[in-house]
C-alpha cells in the first residue's frame, strides 16, 4: 500500500527542509517562507497520518523493505499520531511566532534548520518502533535542543546549557545501558520483538532491573522527581520561540517515551514499577508546584508548572486503567498547547511591558486588554476550571483515581490544581492588574505585533476548542488508550506482517 | 573474559560518575566521555565475546554455522561512537564558550539560574 509513506512523511519533510533551508542560510526571506509553509505542509501530513491512522488502524513501514523484526519500522499507532499531530501544531505555530521575534542574527547562526531538524527529531522518536532508532532519534533532538537552548550566548543560558547537556547526556548513557542489557537479554532491538521475547526470560528478576534503568532514563527526559532539575535551570533562558516549543513538545518525548515502553514492554511486575511512577507522579506534582509559588519571574514560574503537570501525566500511566490512560493523553494534547501557549504569551509581555519580572510589570491589562485575554485563557484552562480543555484533562484522571479507590492520589492532584490557579493568578495580579509601579521598565520599540497575535489566538482557540468538543478529543484517546492497554495488536500490526 | 570486562566496565561507570561529581567542568566532560565509552563496552559484552568468528555464510550455506560475532550489536555501537563524538565535540565547545563568557571554571560559580 501506497499510503503507508504517510507515516515517514512527518520525518522527511522537516528533515528535507532543513537542509534545504540550510542551503539558504544567508537569505532571510527564503529561510522564513521555508519555516512557515514548511511546518504547515509538516501539518498537514500529521493530520493525513492522523486520520489515516483514525481510518485504519495501526500503521507501519518497513524502512528499506527489510522486514521486521529485522529491519528498522516506522510504526504509527494512535498516542503515535497524536504526538505527531502535536508536534507539527507547536511546530507550525512557533515558526509563525518566529518569522517576527527571531532576529536576523540568530536566523544567520541557523535557527530555521535547527528547528525543522528538532522536528525531524521530535517526530522520529514518536514513530520509530526500534528501540535503538528511538534513541537515535533522541539525540538528533538532543543535538538541535543544544544549539537552540545556547542561541544569543548569553550568561544565563550557558550556565542553563551546561546543566541541560550534562542532565540529558546522563539519561542517553542510560538509555543506552538499557537498551544494551536487553538486547543481551532478548537479541532483538524491535520494540514489538522485545515484548514478545521478555515474556519468556528465565531471569525476571533481570527484566525488572532494566526495566528501572529506562525508568530512570525517561524520567530525567521527562524532568520528573526527583530527576527535574536541569529544567528550571535552562527552560527560561532561550528565545522565547524557542522555550515555548521546549516547554511543549520535549519533555513530552521522555512522558511519550514511558508511556510507550510502560505499556508494550515492561508490563510483567506492574506491581513493582508503576508504584514506582505513582510516587514519582505524586512528588512531581508536589514539587514542580510548590517550586513555582517562590518565582517571580514569569517563564520561572511556567518552567516549574510543566515539571507539575508532568506528574499528572505520569499519574495516568501509574494509575494504568483505561480511564486513567484516556485522561494521560488528554493531559498530554492539552498541557502542551496550554504551556506553549503560556511561553509565547510571556514574551509578548516582554514586548509590550519591557520585563519578565513580575515585580516590574504592572497595569498591562488597561493598555493591552487583548493581550490579556490571551493570557487569561490558558491560564485558566492550565488549573482546570470548565470549560476549558484542562478541566476535562484532569477531570478524566481524577475519575480513574476515584475509580481504583486511589484517593490520596487524587488529593494531592487537586491541591496542585488549586496551587496552580494561585501562581496564575498571581501573575494575573501582578503583571495584568496591579498599578505600573514607578519607574517603569523600558518597552522595545513598538512593533507590529499581528502575527504574534494570531500565532497566540490559535493556540487559545484550541484549548477552548479541547474543553468545548472534548468528546471527541476523548474517542481519540480511547483509541489511544486502547491500544496501548493491548500491546498484541501493536505486536501483531508491527510483525504479524512478516508471515503473510 | 566476560568478568574481566564486567569488571571493567564497573570501574569506567564508577570513574564517569566520579568525574561528574567534580566541580570543574573540564572534568565534567572527561566523565561524558567516559560514560559513552561505558556503555559502548558494556554493549560489547552482553551480545556475547567471540574471538576470531566472523559473521560470514560459508559457501554453499544459507545461514552461520557455529558460533560467530554478532554484526548488530557492533553497528550499534558503531552508531553511537559516532553519535557520542558528535555530541561530545559540541559539549568540548560549550564548556569553552561557557568558560569565556562566565569566567569560571567552576560548577559552584555557576548557579546564576537556579
Amino acid at each position: 500500500m501506497d499510503l503507508e509513506v504517510l507515516v515517514a512523511l512527518p520525518i522527511i519533510i522537516p528533515l528535507l527542509l532543513g537542509a534545504i533551508s540550510l542551503t539558504v542560510l544567508s537569505n532571510h526571506n527564503a529561510q522564513r517562507w521555508i519555516g512557515a509553509v514548511g511546518t504547515a505542509l509538516l501539518l498537514f501530513s500529521a493530520t493525513a497520518l492522523l486520520l489515516q491512522t483514525k481510518e485504519h488502524g495501526i500503521q507501519v513501514l518497513e524502512v528499506g523493505s527489510w522486514p521486521a523484526p529485522f529491519g528498522i519500522v516506522l510504526v504509527s499507532d494512535m498516542l503515535g499520531a497524536i504526538m505527531v499531530m502535536l508536534a507539527s501544531t507547536l511546530g507550525f505555530i512557533t515558526a509563525l511566532y518566529s518569522l517576527k521575534t527571531i532576529r536576523k542574527r540568530f536566523e544567520r547562526f541557523g535557527y530555521y534548520p535547527l528547528l525543522h531538524l528538532l522536528l525531524a527529531g521530535v517526530n522520529g522518536a514518536f514513530l520509530t518502533g526500534d528501540i535503538f532508532n528511538l534513541y537515535v532519534w533522541f539525540e538528533v533532538l538532543l543535538v538541535a535542543s543544544f544549539a537552540l537552548l545556547i542561541l544569543g550566548g548569553e550568561r544565563a543560558q550557558m550556565e542553563g546549557a551546561i546543566k541541560y547537556v550534562t542532565l540529558n547526556l546522563l539519561s542517553s548513557a542510560l538509555f543506552l545501558t538499557a537498551i544494551g542489557l536487553t538486547y543481551g537479554l532478548v537479541g532483538t532491538l524491535n520494540m514489538a520483538d522485545i515484548a514478545v521475547k521478555l515474556g519468556s526470560v528465565d531471569d525476571q528478576k533481570m527484566v525488572t532491573v532494566i526495566g528501572s534503568l529506562f525508568l530512570i532514563a525517561f524520567a530525567i527526559k521527562a524532568a520528573a522527581f526527583p530527576l527535574f532539575f536541569w529544567l528550571p535551570a535552562s527552560y527560561h533562558t532561550p528565545q522565547v520561540a524557542v522555550s515555548a516549543i521546549f516547554a511543549g513538545l520535549l519533555t513530552k518525548v521522555g512522558v511519550y517515551a514511558l508511556y510507550r515502553v510502560f505499556t508494550l514492554i515492561f508490563t510483567a511486575d506492574t506491581g513493582f514499577t508503576h508504584e514506582v511512577l505513582l510516587w514519582m507522579a505524586v512528588f512531581t506534582m508536589l514539587t514542580g508546584v510548590l517550586g513555582a509559588a517562590a518565582q517571580f519571574e514569569i517563564r520561572r514560574i511556567l518552567s516549574f508548572h510543566s515539571i507539575s503537570q508532568i506528574g499528572y501525566m505520569m499519574l495516568g500511566l501509574a494509575l494504568f486503567t483505561p480511564l486513567a490512560l484516556i485522561g494521560g493523553i488528554f493531559y498530554i494534547v492539552h498541557h502542551s498547547i496550554v504551556k506553549s501557549s503560556l511561553f509565547l504569551t510571556s514574551g509578548l509581555i516582554y514586548r509590550l511591558g519591557g520585563s519578565f519580572e513580575l515585580k516590574k510589570l504592572g497595569g498591562l491589562y488597561r493598555k493591552h486588554p487583548g493581550l490579556a485575554i490571551l493570557f487569561f485563557i490558558p491560564a485558566l484552562s492550565l488549573a482546570g476550571v470548565p470549560p476549558l480543555s484542562g478541566f476535562f484533562a484532569k477531570f478524566i484522571l481524577i475519575k480513574a483515581g476515584a475509580e481504583v479507590d486511589s484517593w490520596w492520589a487524587i488529593g494531592i492532584a487537586l491541591l496542585v490544581g488549586l496551587l496552580t490557579l494561585y501562581s496564575m493568578i498571581k501573575i494575573w495580579n501582578e503583571a495584568f492588574w496591579k498599578a505600573t509601579p514607578e519607574p517603569t521598565p523600558p518597552v522595545p520599540a513598538p512593533t507590529r505585533n499581528v502575527l504574534i497575535y494570531f500565532s497566540i489566538g490559535i493556540l487559545a482557540f484550541i484549548t477552548v476548542a479541547l474543553g468545548i468538543f472534548a468528546q471527541s478529543m476523548y474517542e481519540i484517546a480511547e483509541i489511544a488508550a486502547s491500544q496501548l492497554l493491548n500491546p498484541a495488536a501493536y505486536i501483531e500490526a508491527v510483525l504479524g506482517r512478516g508471515s503473510q | 573474559m566476560t568478568t574481566l570486562m564486567a569488571i571493567l566496565i564497573g570501574t569506567f561507570y564508577a570513574a564517569a560518575i566520579y568525574m561528574m561529581l567534580r566541580r570543574s567542568v573540564v572534568k565534567l566532560v572527561i566523565g561524558l566521555i567516559l560514560l559513552s565509552n561505558a556503555a559502548n563496552l558494556l554493549i560489547f559484552t552482553v551480545a556475547g565475546l567471540e574471538r576470531g568468528t566472523p559473521p560470514l555464510i560459508p559457501k554453499g550455506q544459507d545461514v552461520i554455522v557455529g558460533a560467530a560475532a554478532d554484526p548488530l550489536a557492533q553497528a550499534v555501537i558503531l552508531t553511537s561512537i559516532v553519535i557520542g563524538f558528535g555530541v561530545l565535540a559540541f559539549a568540548v565547545v560549550l564548556i569553552h564558550r561557557a568558560c569565556e563568557v562566565v569566567q569560571t571554571d567552576d560548577m559552584n560559580e555557576m548557579k546564576g539560574t537556579d
